[in-house]
């Protein structure tokens, strides 16, 4: 079965689910934090879009509610409150360029075809066509894994928390269409204070090393060896 | 009636090439607000060049006097087996698209070549910087060239743009794909934000700085040439992408009406390009491989969602 | 068993090589002899094996025979098939060619304090060694003639002895080429125990378990590869292979590279006989590497005869990336696609002999009248040796793999079979193989690269140097020398249908099937797969591209197309000197700057010992500190434990001798 035999809304699912792909590597890659904070709220919108058309074409009344907050939280809220903190600690310019991009790049599709592998059992066994969105949304929780790996600076390696999220949500939506309404609602609760949390956190992280580098918390160890 | 079609296609290709330069320069001047030149200006000039004394200089070689014809040449094979506005031509067969790549990258190297020739500081600069943009420009082409092949099976132009148009599916690797082959096709014809044709600043040409030392009709098959090679990539563009109206058999009403709808969509890409130039500014020489990255980047994805999202449903 | 003709051939050219060794090593003194005698032998030699490998392949038979030599229970087997006939014909081709150049080249060298008569010798040996390897039909004869290749191409590349850089450049050589044959040698070992017999036809026979067949295969790999020159075994090549005297460079380039290749393809595809994909995939990555890093590593170099060996690495790594795609093809069951990269690598091979040999000789040539290897000195040698300068731009466009010469269509070849991926099951192949082909996609860009800095540097613009302003033409046999290979690779590039046609053999010996369809359309298309799926047409694109070329003399000649002289424009600045062109590390300079993480690059400015300054650049192969050193370390380490058995007492070694005897007499009760 090729995408040809399918109905327009689960091609437009595939389009969909591939540029949430793009925005995982635009994400990894972006240099400027602003820029990487747009794209984050891109890969929202994809994701509710996502969700919405799983629920008109599955028909789930329930993720239509789900959609909507995905794209208030992911798209909406999330982005402007890291966007705020970004300007309220004076990141807005702040450039960080990764030191090796291509071999970063490579790992990340070197993670794609891994997904895909991972799985293959699963396509092979329900013949369901958004099993194969499976593999692109682990691929966007193993990149944003990669993003917290590769990158120092903190609010970056929210954001690649923040994806991996994303990428969990997909799983779920494209798997089991959705989970159950309450777990969602805690979930985006939890995201949601995780968010506040990190605010904060930034803010004595700052406070206390003078800097949003989390390479320099290496620093405290060496600290405690002193004293 | 297709020897007659093949000569046709490659005669339009030679007379449209300076008509698309002419329009795009038409709709930048008044997107920036100017009255611009006529749409046939790039005619004249290459009439007065071609009315001109050929000047060389006392250190060219023999190849400085062949590069233009060979590079003339070889762009316009390969825009021969690209179709233009019918797809059943006996030319199709000589090349496909690894092939057309192949000409032009014959061309380029007899380009750069020439621009090493007379010894000059800045002719050696501009086949440095060229060479270079190619060689990152090239894998990215070339995965999205299997982008496309994994679907279609070929890499014939003339069964692509069939393909394309019994079968027109939403497919996110040709959206992949078309994306890394505009990028690739800015980078290779040498527009902003790689290049800048129409600047003469020193520092900053690359195509310019090695046709630095020509004049006459050497100059003017080396401008026509690159004016070739960006009609060619605009027609492999649309039509691979947007193959609609096309002509398939040689009836002549077919035939008029494809050549209609090839040059509509080809204004259309001329506006676009038009558009991006006015709006982008050219980029740092170094910055060019962060471009052509992308270009590989979106290349590989598009590949990549041929295999994890389009195959084995 | 039956003597053919080919098998006749095949002798009488192993016995033209030796007679031109011995007779070498009887001129003494008078080295006009090895001129006029000795190189025409050698010329002849390689045409004899030119016409044996014809034979074989248009017979399309087996011939076998054997020896009385070699051990009393084990004689000599040779065998001359399609696959020994082709190998035969790239030998025999690039030595008849070099046999001509080489009786100007070695003019040279006369007078000078060189040996000449060892020259002739080893060179002579070293063709018959090649040759020998070709025939053999059993593992001892094949090893020894292998090791008798090695031995003599050793001495060649000392030759210029005097300089301790060469010396230990020949030493690594000879040290590689060891373990590189312990590890063929092992793997022989492997395939005869479980074939009982050291004969190549009782091999064939043997069943061999995945993991047995695993360990034959990476033990030929290592072996084989290391002789042909891939990353990381490959650092030995680009030292040895320029130090000899270019005609030999150009035979070690071109040939002996090959029959490493020849080496690989006997032992895996012929005598293994099986295929897993986990071996294409390996294979296919070291090309890809080899390839990249070869062609890296040659853009970094200025000194042009080891730019050219880099070159070597590079497509060594693309013949590698043809088979590694043919095995991965065929262990998944798609013989014709297989087919269709195993003719690629096969097609590449006799290309990389043709153009890599051709290049060598120009460098040869320029070394010869300006005595010169530096490319920073050199410029403007268009004008002053326009032949070789035509030959060798010949060479340059085959290289980059451009249309349409030669090295464009084994390229097409091994694109048009990466790009039928789509018809193999695994979603893991499907997307590891256009990463592959990606990267000999910028491979044969960046070689265009290179080779625009190696012709633009070192024939146009002007000269840097006062020895290469006064070069002279180079003696009529070097050209004719060079110009056979160039018109070679034009017919190569132009007839690829009829030369497939002829190798078609090839694979349907050693795989069992052809390449049919390729062929089906007549002399004009080639159609590997199908014609829906990808033609070219060679001769159409050659036939109008020499029109225009013939249209524009023509055009020239009636005196319509003038042209005015006058002084070089350079957008008005001052008129520009020798010293303002673009230099070679100028020119390679952004790409260092884009892959700069690749190599190991020294940059500065250091201090002269009378107070100047001056700027250095030292780019090194990042293979010595990342694969090299370490095992030499620790082979350092375990020898300073061995070392501690080294008392120095005399009763100690007594008592070590006295348990080796215990323990040796247990065994064998």
């Amino acid at each position: 079965m090729t995408p040809a035999h399918l109905p327009l809304l689960q091609q437009v699912l595939l389009v969909l689910a591939a540029m949430t792909l793009l925005t995982s590597f635009v994400l990894l890659q972006q240099a400027r934090l602003v820029a990487a904070i747009h794209a984050f709220a891109w890969q929202g919108v994809l994701v509710a879009a996502m969700t919405l058309i799983v629920a008109v074409s599955e028909n789930h009344p329930h993720l239509y509610f789900s959609a909507v907050l995905t794209f208030s939280m992911k798209a909406l809220l999330i982005p402007w409150m890291l966007h705020r903190l970004v300007r309220r600690l004076e990141l807005d310019r702040h450039i960080e360029q990764l030191a090796r991009p291509s071999l970063v790049i490579m790992a990340a599709v070197a993670l794609v075809i891994f997904s895909y592998w991972l799985v293959l059992p699963i396509v092979q066994h329900g013949l369901e066509f958004t099993r194969n969105i499976v593999a692109v949304s682990l691929a966007v929780v193993l990149i944003g894994l990669l993003m917290m790996v590769v990158r120092r600076q903190a609010v970056a390696q929210v954001l690649g928390f923040m994806s991996m999220e994303n990428g969990l949500f997909l799983a779920a939506v494209s798997a089991t269409s959705g989970m159950p309404l309450i777990v969602e609602l805690g979930i985006a609760f939890d995201v949601l204070v995780a968010m506040v949390l990190f605010g904060v956190f930034f803010f004595q992280i700052r406070e206390s090393i003078d800097s949003l580098d989390v390479d320099n918390l290496n620093r405290l160890t060496e600290s405690r060896e002193d004293t | 009636m297709t020897i007659l079609l093949v000569v046709l296609q490659m005669l339009l290709y030679v007379l449209l090439a300076p008509l698309l330069v002419g329009w795009i320069r038409k709709v930048k001047a008044v997107l920036q607000n100017r009255r611009g030149a006529s749409l046939l200006q790039p005619y004249r000039d290459l009439y007065k060049l071609f009315g001109k004394e050929a000047r060389m200089a006392h250190t060219a070689s023999p190849l400085f006097r062949a590069a233009p014809y060979i590079v003339f040449t070889a762009t316009w094979l390969a825009a021969a087996a690209v179709p233009l506005f019918v797809t059943q031509l006996a030319t199709a067969g000589i090349a496909d698209i690894i092939a057309i790549a192949g000409l032009l990258a014959l061309a380029r190297f007899f380009l750069a070549l020439a621009g090493m020739d007379v010894g000059t500081a800045f002719g050696g600069m501009g086949a440095s910087r060229e060479m270079l943009v190619s060689a990152l420009a090239e894998p990215a082409m070339l995965l999205a060239i299997f982008a496309l092949v994994m679907t279609v099976h070929s890499t014939n132009l003339a069964t692509l743009v069939d393909y394309q148009l019994t079968a027109s599916v939403l497919r996110p690797s040709y959206l992949f794909a078309l994306s890394a082959l505009v990028l690739v096709a800015i980078a290779e014809t040498g527009r902003i934000p790689v290049d800048n044709p129409s600047t003469h600043l020193e520092l900053t040409m690359i195509h310019e700085a090695m046709i630095l030392e020509y004049s006459g009709r050497h100059l003017a098959l080396m401008e026509w040439a690159a004016q070739l090679k960006l009609l060619l990539y605009g027609a492999l563009l649309v039509n691979v992408f947007f193959p609609w109206g096309i002509a398939r058999q040689g009836d002549p009403g077919a035939l008029a009406s494809g050549l209609f709808f090839v040059m509509l969509k080809l204004a259309a890409l001329g506006v676009l390009l038009a558009v991006s130039e006015t709006v982008l500014a050219k980029m740092r020489l170094f910055r060019a491989p962060a471009f052509l990255n992308l270009a590989l980047l979106l290349g590989l994805l598009g590949m990549l969602s041929t295999v994890v999202l389009e195959v084995g449903l | 068993m039956s003597t053919s003709p080919a098998l006749w051939l095949a002798g009488t050219a192993v016995g033209l090589a030796l007679i031109s060794a011995l007779l070498s090593l009887l001129t003494g003194k008078a080295t006009r002899l090895l001129r006029i005698v000795v190189m025409p032998l050698f010329a002849a030699a390689g045409l004899v094996a030119l016409a044996a490998g014809l034979t074989a392949m248009l017979s399309g038979g087996v011939s076998t025979a054997e020896l009385p030599m070699g051990l009393p229970w084990l004689h000599w087997h040779v065998r001359l098939d399609a696959l020994s006939g082709f190998f035969f014909c790239v030998v025999g081709v690039v030595s008849f060619a070099v046999g001509i150049y080489a009786s100007g080249y070695i003019r040279g060298f006369e007078g000078g304090r060189d040996s000449l008569p060892a020259l002739g010798g080893f060179g002579g040996l070293f063709l018959a060694a090649m040759l020998t390897v070709l025939l053999a039909d059993d593992a001892f004869m094949f090893m020894v003639a292998w090791e008798v290749m090695s031995l003599s191409s050793y001495f060649l590349v000392a030759f210029h002895h005097e300089h301790a850089a060469n010396r230990s450049a020949a030493f690594l050589y000879l040290l590689m080429a060891h373990v590189g044959g312990l590890a063929i040698l092992l793997s022989y070992g492997i395939l005869a125990t479980f074939g009982h017999g050291f004969g190549f036809e009782a091999m064939r026979g043997a069943e061999l378990s995945f993991g047995w067949a695993s360990a034959a295969f990476v033990l030929a790999f290592i072996g084989f590869g290391m002789k042909a020159g891939l990353v990381p075994l490959h650092a030995w090549l680009p030292l040895a292979h320029p130090v000899a005297p270019s005609h030999i460079s150009a035979l070690m380039s071109g040939v002996m590279l090959k029959v490493a290749v020849y080496g690989f393809i006997r032992v895996l595809f012929d005598l293994i006989g099986q295929f897993h994909w986990q071996w294409g995939i390996v294979v296919l990555t070291v090309g890809s590497i080899s390839a990249l890093m070869g062609v890296l590593y040659a853009l970094m170099q200025h000194d042009l005869k080891r730019l050219l060996a880099y070159h070597s690495v590079e497509n060594l790594g693309i013949i590698f990336m043809g088979l590694g795609l043919s095995i991965l093809f065929l262990s998944e069951g798609h013989q014709i696609i297989g087919a269709v990269a195993f003719i690629a690598a096969l097609y590449h091979s006799m290309n990389h002999a043709l153009f890599k040999s051709l290049l060598f000789m120009g460098a040869g040539a320029i070394l010869h009248s300006a005595n010169e290897r530096d490319m920073e000195k050199m410029g403007g040698l268009l004008r002053r040796m326009p032949w070789t300068g035509l030959f060798f731009l010949v060479g340059c466009i085959s290289i980059s793999a451009l249309p349409p010469f030669n090295g464009f269509v084994s390229e097409w070849l091994t694109f048009q079979s990466a790009l039928q991926v789509w018809q193999l099951d695994s979603g893991v192949l499907r997307s590891v193989v256009p990463i592959a082909a990606a990267a000999l996609a910028l491979t044969g860009a960046l070689a265009a690269a290179c080779f625009v800095k190696v012709y633009g540097i070192a024939f146009l613009g002007r000269a840097r140097s006062r020895a290469v302003r006064r070069a002279r033409p180079a003696p009529l046999t070097m050209q004719v020398g060079q110009g056979i290979l160039a018109a070679l690779c034009l017919l190569l590039g132009v007839l690829p249908t009829t030369f497939i046609a002829l190798i078609n053999i090839v694979p349907q010996q050693v795989l069992g099937h052809g390449l049919a369809q390729a062929t089906a359309h007549g002399w004009l298309w080639l159609t590997p797969v199908s014609e829906q799926t990808a033609s070219y047409g060679a001769p159409l694109i050659a036939v109008l591209l020499i029109v225009a070329l013939v249209i524009g003399l023509w055009l020239m000649g009636r005196g319509v197309l003038r042209v005015r002289r006058c002084d070089a424009w350079d957008c008005g600045f001052a008129p520009p000197n020798a010293g303002m062109q673009y230099t070679a590390s100028g020119f390679a300079q952004p790409i260092r700057r884009v892959f700069g993480m690749l190599f190991h690059i020294e940059e500065g400015v250091e201090s002269l010992p009378d107070g100047r300054r001056r700027h250095f650049l030292r780019v090194k192969d990042r293979a010595w500190e990342l694969f090299y050193l370490p095992i030499a370390r620790l082979i350092e380490q375990s020898a300073r434990r061995v070392a501690l058995l080294q008392s120095g007492n005399v009763r100690i070694y007594l008592g070590w001798s006295f348990a080796t005897l215990l323990f040796l007499l247990w065994v064998v009760t």
